[in-house]
């Protein structure tokens, strides 16, 4: 099932210390390629914690896991500032060279089936000239 | 085995300055006092480095010399028109102050962090002014601290222990006389040591804000709900701003970032202003990276304007919306960039960053960043605050003096030290050396 939801994007601890070890550090891409959302959210779409679940927006769509969290309300995602939290958001800063990091539409649905790319693998997909 | 004392964190704003570090046979091996990610830094910081520039031949990036790596990075920016030289918060104030000059001299734009972070804050403290002090003054002083739209314990793990709720204080003793509310949308691990929690709809900050403004001045709300709050929860908490002693707002990126974005600042900076009518009240931006503040400083002192300074007309032009880095990528403007001291590829939306890496792009870093793997030159620097000296300013905008602690890998220069080489040689390919 598909689910309507707002994206927020932001720090992490785990993020900050997995950058302290090296971008191309395993532990800093487990730590920028989840996604929290509440349990309740989690439930409606048939996923469960530490499963993978596909995220789109109207700027692009990735797949991270997910991570269930009381500290998310129902209606609402996180993932932590990174590489897959980008492919998802817009460059329109609406002339204040702001872009919109946190409040994006956005909807998730599971992706059991697909795998979460590794960095290298993200920007040579994504990024490649 | 050398011990040295009050050596200061390059990691977050906080720009800690208690930390002890023992370094044997050049490695540091034990530290104290920090935070899990100063911590991580500073015992893994050489580990997975690359200490050799590397050059892109065939499509794949090979290890090169630095009079080759400098030499495409000074040809790429002269023969670009429109150069972009984005970065500078991960690197000292003296390396900015270098890149400022490259960027006058190839008629380019230069561009900080501030610009995906604190830049709506800086473009309302122009219209607003900044009622703000120092973090000192937090310490010793404040009995009602405000985290809005922030969350320090993940992101400035030491922010609470060290400035506002169990700091070693002069004036204030006990510290249960200290009040700690968080606004946010995220009941996240701070707002679970408040005193208050406000969790807030996402993006109604500005509501909030002038409802608060309302109930301070007893106007009468006339709506039952205000950001998801009931009024009376805002009447209270009102109440509760205007009969502290000393208030201090710390602001993040939940209001820079979210709907609104400078208005939000604007209106808190409005709040502030309205409760010192009743009593003493701050506002101080709670800074990322630790000298994204000084990359604000540095470039206000040398040009006139913070962030986001275009030379291409000769002289500086400023103007957030035209002259930022994520507009001027995302409408393909730029035919070049240089990045020092960041990594835009992990931070920049995609629709920026796609452009970075479809034209000629170059890299100074200590580390091999994501921007790095997509880039035809890369240029390994020394780490500054471990392995070369050079000033920071915290986020409060204090200037403190980042000493080194060993020696950098042989070869590898500061920041500071290529991009004087790189200007040289700009220089002499445009005959004006």
């Amino acid at each position: 099932m598909t689910l309507k939801v707002l994206l927020i994007t932001g720090r992490s601890l785990r993020q900050g210390v997995g950058k302290e070890f090296g971008k191309s550090d395993e532990k800093y891409m487990e730590s920028v390629s989840l996604c929290e959302i509440s349990p309740k959210d989690l439930e409606a779409i048939g996923a469960k914690s530490g499963s993978n679940i596909r995220i789109k927006t109207q700027h692009g769509s990735v797949v991270v896991k997910a991570v269930s969290s009381e500290s998310i309300k129902p209606g609402m995602i996180f993932i932590p500032y990174g590489p897959y939290a980008n492919i998802l958001l817009g460059g329109d800063t609406n002339s204040s060279g702001m872009p919109t990091f946190k409040g994006v539409y956005a909807e998730i649905e599971p992706a059991i089936e697909e795998r979460v790319l590794t960095i290298k693998e993200l920007v040579e997909q994504y990024y490649s000239r | 085995m050398v011990i040295y004392e009050n050596v200061l964190c390059s990691v977050c704003g906080c720009l800690c300055d208690d930390i002890e570090v023992t370094v044997e046979e050049n490695k540091i091996v034990k530290v104290r006092n920090a935070c899990a990610m100063g911590t991580t830094k500073l015992l893994n910081y050489y580990k997975e480095r690359n200490t050799k520039p590397l050059i892109k031949k065939d499509g794949k990036l090979i290890p090169t010399n630095l009079d080759e790596a400098t030499s495409k990075v000074a040809e790429i920016l002269v023969n670009a028109e429109y150069p972009l030289i984005y970065g500078w918060s991960l690197c000292s104030s003296e390396a900015i102050k270098v890149g400022i000059e490259l960027a006058e001299e190839v008629g380019g734009v230069i561009d900080n962090q501030a610009s995906v972070c604190h830049g709506p804050g800086i473009q309302a403290l122009h219209n607003s002014g900044l009622p703000t002090c120092t973090l000192g003054e937090v310490k010793h002083r404040a009995d009602l601290i405000i985290y809005w739209g922030c969350n320090p314990e993940d992101a400035h793990p030491r922010h609470l222990t060290r400035y506002t709720l169990s700091p070693k204080s002069k004036f204030i003793k006990d510290p249960k006389e200290r009040k700690l509310v968080v606004i946010d949308v995220r009941n996240t691990i701070t707002a679970k040591k408040a005193n208050l929690f406000i969790n807030i709809e996402q993006g109604a900050d500005f509501e909030l804000i002038s409802a608060l403004r309302a109930a301070l001045k007893f106007e009468e709300i006339e709506e039952e709900r205000v950001a998801g709050l009931a009024v009376e929860q805002i009447e209270e908490f009102a109440e509760m701003l205007r009969s502290c002693k000393f208030g201090v707002i710390f602001f993040g990126q939940g209001l820079t970032q979210s709907l609104g974005k400078s208005k939000n600042i604007e209106a808190a900076i409005a709040l502030v202003k309205d409760l010192n009518d009743y009593t003493k009240f701050a506002l101080i931006p709670i800074r990322g990276h630790y000298n994204v503040a000084g990359a604000n400083e540095v470039t206000a002192w040398q040009t006139g304007f913070p962030f986001a300074v275009d030379f291409s007309k000769g002289y500086p032009w400023y103007n957030p919306g035209e002259t930022t880095a994520v507009d001027i990528l995302r409408r393909g403007e730029s035919d070049a960039a240089l990045i020092v001291g960041s990594d835009p590829l992990a931070h920049f939306p995609k629709e920026a960053a796609d452009h970075l890496a479809k034209n000629p792009l170059a890299v100074i870093d200590p580390d091999i960043s994501v921007t790095a793997l997509a880039a035809d030159v890369v240029i390994p620097s020394a780490f500054t605050g471990i392995e070369v000296s050079g000033t920071a300013y915290r986020m409060d905008r204090v200037g403190l003096l980042m000493k080194k602690v060993v020696d950098p890998p042989e070869g590898v220069l500061s920041d500071e030290e290529i991009l004087r080489i790189i200007l040289k040689k700009v220089r002499i390919l445009k005959g004006v050396a």
